[in-house]
């Protein structure tokens, strides 16, 4: 019998084809396996009545032929997804109990593939945070320990749920979303694949904004195959997300050849970080050396700007968090607070929005509320927006003169213990956005590859950033680097 | 530039989020701290260059000035925490 706790995507769609087993049993596993695992709290919501409906319908297109590669899937979906009749909250408070008419069009989209929806997945509260622990929910922990240690450590955030659901087994492949890092480093802190796709390539259509120019969601798996087996599903352009690209959504399993001979790939000097440890600069000149030795040419880059890129992204996304978040006013959906005799309605809103919102949220929603005030506008907002410019110049330039890719560590450090940076100043944490941050600035796809374990045996990633809309290649990249990394650590199960 | 009580009372207020008074003092610190953070940007010479106003080069779309959808009044109030005679109910907004 095979093992279907440890199966990929590809794997269960060319089995559940061959009959080896059914969407149904394949379904029955990971409903078990989610239930054995409740101590992670990856999953906030779950759905089984969905997800057999689902399957039962997947056994039977697969059984008259007409089943894509999704189907029969069981996957989780970030609580970040509007999912029809079912709760989502985006790890919120504000939106307590609140169960959308409407299904997000890359949800619609898997389904019609065939995909199975095991539930909802937790993560930091409106995507803010990258430890998972902003959460409403509660913070998810990863499967991963460190060698001879019992202290729960992060999945990374925000789309910690997704991380510890795939990688400890819970289902085949994850939702995530990414407005600075959220898929790339949760991936990277639980071994697995993590793809943020071009701005565009993917609809935002009922995902529930966080920074508008910068959010995208991609998907969370074992391999870079499974990555684009499952970016295929649920790219495409969508008429009602007017940011989202009217472009042909290519074959990206068709692309995965392994075979980058002549490709260039650009090492950024600027990613050198004082103190980083010197496990990741290892890893780092390991990974570009696989990728010689495969047959790619490695080239030393600068991007100048690197360095203000963190700072421009936490004027930007907090100042676009504050607009979007207006709408939660104790109005239209979620939570209301109680309110006494003669209280109007400003102190509806303020109540409301003070006992929904958590710190970090609020933290964001206030910086956004001032860096657009009148008087700090320019100061703030606009030389942000022009430092982004000289961002997206800097890869501009890099790819003009021939790179096809830019390899980098994907996060300074392996994932860290729950609780162990409560009392670090917020700047400490955006830090962990530092490698991936840039890739949102300027819109361009980027992939976190498993490549290797530190010195207690946590996982650690790197990352390829691809050109606009050649996702395509950058995965057969990444596919490349997965092969020669033979990348195949699985937490150890203590849960 | 560094937030004082009464900035940080307005910037809530703004936000729309209740912040009691011994709150106030922390959340201007905080605050100080990430408009600190975000100071570097000053060292970076923006002259002539335009802000981003658009991540992909590509215009939006346009479609036509017609009604395509709608008729969901029931669907639109179904999570609101209150409603009367089929629209939102809120306190008092007029006296």
């Amino acid at each position: 019998m095979t093992d279907l706790s440890r199966l990929t995507i590809a794997d269960a769609r060319d089995a559940l084809r061959k009959g080896d087993f059914t969407a149904a049993e394949l379904t029955e596993q990971y409903l078990g396996a989610i239930e054995a695992a409740e101590v992670l709290n990856a999953f906030s919501t779950n759905t089984p009545e969905i997800a057999r409906a689902q399957a039962a319908a997947a056994d039977m297109r697969i059984a008259k032929g007409d089943a894509p590669d999704m189907c029969g899937i069981p996957l989780g979906i970030k609580d970040l997804f509007c999912t029809k009749g079912v709760q989502t909250q985006a790890a919120s408070h504000i939106l307590d109990g609140f169960k959308p008419e409407y299904e997000s069009t890359i949800t619609g989209q898997l389904f019609d593939a065939g995909a199975v929806m095991l539930g909802k997945l937790n993560m930091d509260e409106f995507a803010m945070g990258s430890s998972n622990e902003t959460s409403f929910y509660g913070p998810v922990t990863s499967p991963w320990r460190r060698k001879n240690e019992e202290a729960k450590l992060t999945p990374g955030g925000s789309s910690g749920g997704s991380a510890s659901a795939v990688s400890a087994d819970l289902c085949l492949g994850a939702t995530g979303t990414d407005t600075g890092g959220s898929i790339r480093q949760p991936a990277a802190f639980t071994g697995i694949v993590g793809v943020k796709p071009t701005y565009g390539r993917c609809s935002r259509w009922g995902v529930v904004a966080f920074a508008s120019s910068l959010d995208q969601a991609g998907p969370m798996v074992k391999t870079v195959r499974d990555s684009a087996i499952m970016l295929e599903a649920m790219a495409g352009h969508d008429a009602k997300d007017s940011t989202s690209a009217d472009l042909a959504v290519p074959n990206f399993e068709a692309a995965l050849t392994g075979d980058i001979r002549g490709k260039k790939i650009g090492i950024p000097k600027e990613y050198r970080l004082d103190g980083m440890p010197d496990e990741i600069e290892t890893l780092w000149h390991e990974g570009a050396e696989k990728l010689r030795d495969a047959g790619a040419e490695i080239v030393d880059i600068s991007l100048p700007h690197t360095k203000y890129a963190l700072p421009a992204y936490y004027v930007i996304a907090p100042a676009e968090a504050s607009s979007n978040l207006s709408r939660y006013d104790g109005v239209k959906y979620g939570h209301r607070a109680k309110l006494n005799a003669g209280d109007g309605i400003t102190q509806m809103y303020e109540r409301t929005r003070a006992e929904g919102f958590g710190d970090e949220v609020q933290r964001r929603v206030m910086i956004g509320a001032y860096v657009l005030s009148a008087g700090f506008y320019d100061a703030y907002y606009i030389r942000a927006q022009k430092v982004r410019t000289l961002i997206k110049q800097d890869f501009e330039k890099v790819f003009a003169e021939g790179i096809d890719q830019i390899l980098t560590p994907a996060t300074p450090s392996a994932a860290f213990g729950l609780g162990e940076m409560a009392d670090a100043d917020p700047i400490k944490m955006y830090l962990n956005d530092v490698f991936t941050v840039t890739v949102n600035l300027a819109g361009l796809p980027g992939v976190s590859v498993p490549a290797g374990l530190d010195a207690s045996g946590l996982p650690l990633g790197l990352q390829l950033i691809g050109q606009p809309w050649n996702e395509a290649d950058m995965l057969n990249t990444a596919y490349a680097l997965e092969q020669a990394s033979g990348f195949a650590a699985k937490p150890a199960r203590w849960w | 530039m560094s937030i004082d009580i009464k900035t940080a009372r307005k910037v809530a207020h703004l936000a729309r989020i209740e912040v009691a008074e011994e709150a106030l003092p922390p959340l201007a610190d905080a605050l100080s701290n990430i408009l600190a953070f975000m100071e570097q940007l000053n060292e970076v010479d923006i002259e002539g260059v335009e802000p981003m106003s658009s991540v992909t080069p590509m215009a939006l779309k346009k479609r036509a000035d017609e009604v395509t959808d709608g008729g969901y009044q029931a669907e639109i109030l179904a999570n609101a925490p209150d409603t009367r005679e089929g629209f939102f109910a809120v306190p008092k907004v007029v006296e």
